[in-house]
């Protein structure tokens, strides 16, 4: 029988060496796809055209793409998602309505993308005729980011706290001028960090763009929301599995450079939180 | 504040469909619009299909800028089922295709009131492709599709290294999987029902195959010769056992010794006009053939 | 309490709200529609006896789906079952464990592993990770199911640690205490009172893990070399096999519109809409039994 200090080495040992391998890979990744990748980082790769066959040449179109589909993400999810959000939060009572939409927001977020990309395949491309578009993909993408702002957003709501909006309907704000005035403002920072958070996760996301919007090559960029456009995810998926004798260099130079997309708002939304959980005066 | 939530549940209910006919409403007036791009199409050409002409077609495409800025032509890859489908849909202008049409996307197609049209555009090799360790050179079509099948399953009952064999395909709706499962396997007859074994792995494209083959001695595939690279061995073929054996060249295919070569094809919606004709005929000229051959690809001669 | 009248602006904001309020409800009933719509004919136009088959070869009409069922599963399983003791200890470690600065470091790893597009995922695991594997291990190819098991079982890891860590944070500082000053270790104050009270949690963590798993898309497509064989014994795990998600992923783009093909696809589709469903019901019960069972304690 183990004495209980050693029982409690040993623990903590095997429960650092677990985090040790989870977080090891992270870094390797990362450091990998860096290293291996930041040769073909130059201005031409990040402002050219794909020539060659796609084999010179750079990511233009991809990066473009890949804003075009992350801001019409946005403008679907966030007016619907916040405002999902400050329903939930402000006006929802305790009833089976507040229950059913609570499951249905968890289940939205455990659809599998690629469910998304046969959806938007199905509504947007097919039934209601968008075609292969950045409308039909941003649609597509923006209904997946929504249980992500949704639930982030209404924690940021519910965090300003009660006695806020107590003050605001006793100098005779109504309901709405109380959210707007005082009950938005101050939750804003946490309901960016959640805007940013999901849209990160649609900017990498490949299964839901591949039957609504993206393209193998496209010569030009995309003139409207009715055009099909690349996008940084799927450019790395073709380049990487079916462009023959692509260059290593350009798979890791497109991978770091949708890396550091992705990361860079995963970055950006951490620093904002820390930003204003500081300020916080409450 | 209580008696307010009341009221708001009771009101809910018709937003919710009003949200659905919104819905409906956003989608019928949103219909005419997708018509912008095929009215556009004086200009821009679409372009898609086959994974295996889609380096070509690209290569086409932006060689074609160069001398015709007017025209800008869109490639797309996906299989040559996806470029069918699409041309069947009217979505595209020319659809790339590894195979013929097949005569239920002819009926597709003529119901919508398209008939497709056929142009030969290049040849292709297919080539088996192994590890360039491996010290088997050559195999007969039998062979090929014994291993294939899964009934010869160790290298060394072909003269190889005593290794399991893995088996690399395309996936399924490529017309080079198609092409090979008719031609190799069944060996061209079609009352002949083999399939692939279930162990073959289906890669999602060429490249996945090469990537594979580049690092595995164990592995076996088989791709268009435009997409083998000098890292992987190719084989010579024998049409059957006491014929000579040939290896996946421009020459033994324009010769018709190479057994596993094929037409690769585009087809129109109707007879091309306009910008869509001169590129086809462009893409049969002889500066555009150059690119076949530089490409791996097997040009067609006497245009 | 009487209020303001209402300007019209205002009155048509807040229905707005309301039907945003709302609209998760109406998405969720149109993916199960439109899943349901294109996927149901497919049971009409495929013989349940060719559904039901072990072949899965859709252009010479085999559309056996247990490979594929049965490839999604085992990987799922697999993934699940490595992902959560990793899981579970490293939220041990941040929560318990570690000094704060390397908790402040730990964090942010571990949502930076979030936010890793699963294609660079899938990409690494196809140029590195399978290679490494089939050398290490002596593998026919390195494109197998289990190189996709472990990949998906670091991938779940942020979802399966960020509930933990919630869960190990909700029991009561004051079950601690009394722990501590009943003489046990810190180590046996975890085991002992912290996790078996968090207990329904790491339950909550576990089939959330497995909803991301099996959802996942391109990493598997890129390392399991989508054979649809039908996985049996556990030498399989070693062998490639092609999961629902990748199939889709695979198929969706070149199939005719209407053909039984796309309704086969479409009905892929609906398996895993209702496998998931299920599991996030499942863990959305527990959830709110735990909530429900926090405002007893409060009241």
């Amino acid at each position: 029988m183990l004495s209980r200090q050693t029982s409690q080495r040993i623990a903590f040992i095997v429960i650092s060496l677990s985090a040790l391998i989870v977080v090891a890979p992270i870094l390797f990744i990362v450091g990998y796809i860096v290293v291996q990748g930041v040769g073909a980082i130059s201005w031409e790769f990040l402002t050219g055209f794909p020539y060659n066959g796609m084999k010179s040449g750079g990511v233009w179109p991809a990066i473009v793409g890949t804003l075009w589909l992350t801001l019409g993400t946005a403008v679907v999810a966030v007016p619907v998602g916040v405002g999902a959000a400050i329903y939930l939060s402000e006006y929802a009572g305790d009833n089976q309505l507040t229950r059913a939409i609570r499951i249905a927001i968890i289940n939205l977020a455990g659809i599998p993308s690629v469910v998304y990309g046969l959806f938007g395949l199905g509504l947007f491309v097919i039934f209601l005729n968008f075609g292969t578009s950045i409308l039909a993909g941003s649609l597509t993408l923006g209904i997946m980011t929504l249980p992500v702002i949704i639930s982030t957003a209404e924690e940021a709501l519910r965090a300003v706290p009660q006695s806020f909006r107590l003050v605001s309907v006793s100098l005779g704000g109504t309901r709405w001028e109380t959210i707007r005035r005082v009950v938005l403002p101050q939750a804003l920072p946490g309901i960016i960090t959640g805007i940013i958070l999901g849209l990160e996760r649609a900017a990498g996301e490949t299964a839901p763009i591949l039957f609504t919007v993206a393209a193998f090559f496209l010569p030009r960029l995309p003139h409207s929301i009715f055009d099909q456009t690349m996008a940084l995810p799927y450019h790395l998926f073709v380049i990487s599995t079916q462009v023959p004798g692509m260059p290593v260099r350009i798979q890791y130079g497109t991978a770091l450079v949708l890396m550091f997309f992705v990361l860079s708002m995963n970055v950006l939304a951490t620093l904002i939180r820390r930003h204003y959980r500081r300020q916080r005066v409450w | 504040m209580h008696s307010m939530r009341g009221q708001h549940k009771t009101s809910i209910i018709p937003y919710c469909l009003l949200l659905l006919i919104g819905g409906a409403l956003l989608g019928s007036g949103c219909r005419p619009q997708t018509d912008t791009p095929v009215a556009a199409a004086a200009t821009a050409i679409q372009n898609k299909g086959s994974d295996t002409l889609v380096n070509l077609a690209l290569a086409w495409a932006e060689r074609y800028q160069s001398v015709h800025p007017e025209v800008s032509v869109a490639v797309t890859g996906g299989g040559s089922g996806t470029g069918l489908t699409a041309l069947v849909n009217g979505t595209v202008d020319i659809a790339n295709a590894s195979r013929q049409i097949k005569a239920e996307e002819m009926t597709a197609a003529e119901a919508n009131g398209i008939t497709p049209m056929e142009f030969v555009i290049a040849r292709d090799a297919i080539a088996v492709v192994v590890h360039p360790s491996n010290p088997v050179d050559q195999l007969t079509l039998q062979q090929i599709s014994d291993i294939f099948s899964g009934k010869i399953t160790r290298w060394t009952e072909v003269g190889g290294e005593d290794r399991p064999i893995v088996l690399l395909s395309r996936e399924t709706n490529s017309g080079t999987h198609v092409y090979f499962l008719e031609e190799v396997l069944r060996l061209g007859d079609s009352e002949n029902k083999t399939l692939f074994s279930t162990d073959t792995l289906l890669l999602p494209s060429s490249e996945g195959i090469g990537v594979e083959v580049r690092q595995n001695p164990n592995a076996i595939g088989y791709d268009g010769l435009g997409y083998v690279t000098e890292d992987m061995k190719t084989l010579a073929v024998s049409a059957a056992p006491g014929e000579p054996y040939w290896p996946p060249t421009a020459e033994t295919v324009n010769a018709g010794q190479y057994p596993i070569a094929r037409d690769l094809y585009m087809y129109t919606a109707g007879e091309p006009t306009g910008a869509i004709k001169t590129y086809l005929e462009w893409i049969l000229s002889a500066e555009a053939q150059q690119i076949v051959l530089d490409l791996g690809f097997v040009p067609v001669g006497g245009e | 309490m009487k209020r303001q009248p209402v300007s019209l602006s205002e009155f048509l904001i807040e229905r707005a709200i309301q039907v945003f309020g709302i609209s998760a409800i109406v998405l969720v009933a149109l993916i199960f529609f439109f899943l349901i719509r294109e996927g149901v004919p497919a049971f009409f136009e495929v013989p349940l006896s060719s559904l039901f088959g072990a072949r899965w070869y859709p252009i010479e009409d085999y559309f056996g789906l247990w490979p594929l069922i049965l490839g999604s599963l085992i990987i799922t399983l697999g993934a699940a079952i490595l992902s959560l003791p990793l899981g579970l200890a490293t939220a041990i470690f941040i929560a318990e464990i570690a000094p704060t600065w390397v908790r402040d470091i730990l964090k942010p790893f571990v949502e930076v592993l979030a936010g890793i597009p699963s294609v660079v995922i899938g990409f690494i695991g196809m140029l590195v990770f399978a290679p490494a594997l089939r050398v290490a291990l002596n593998l026919p190819t390195g494109l197998t199911a289990f190189s996709g098991i472990l990949l998906l079982a670091w991938m779940a890891l942020p979802t399966i640690v960020s509930v933990a860590e919630d869960v190990l944070d909700s029991v009561p500082t004051t079950y601690r205490d009394a722990g501590l000053a009943l003489g046990m270790t810190r180590w046996q104050v975890i085991w002992r009172i912290v996790l078996p009270a968090g207990r329904s949690g790491v339950l909550t963590a576990l089939m959330l893990g497995v909803g991301r798993a099996i959802g996942e898309t391109m990493t598997v497509m890129m390392v399991t070399g989508n054979a649809p064989r039908l996985p049996l014994t556990p030498a399989d795990l070693f062998m490639p096999a092609r999961t629902m998600t990748a199939t889709i992923a695979a198929e969706m783009g070149e199939v005719a519109q209407g053909s039984p093909h796309y309704h086969v696809l479409f009905a892929v589709g609906l398996t895993l809409f209702v496998i998931t469903f299920v599991v996030n019901m499942a863990a959305a019960m527990v959830v709110f039994r735990q909530v429900k069972r926090g405002e007893r304690m409060l009241s």
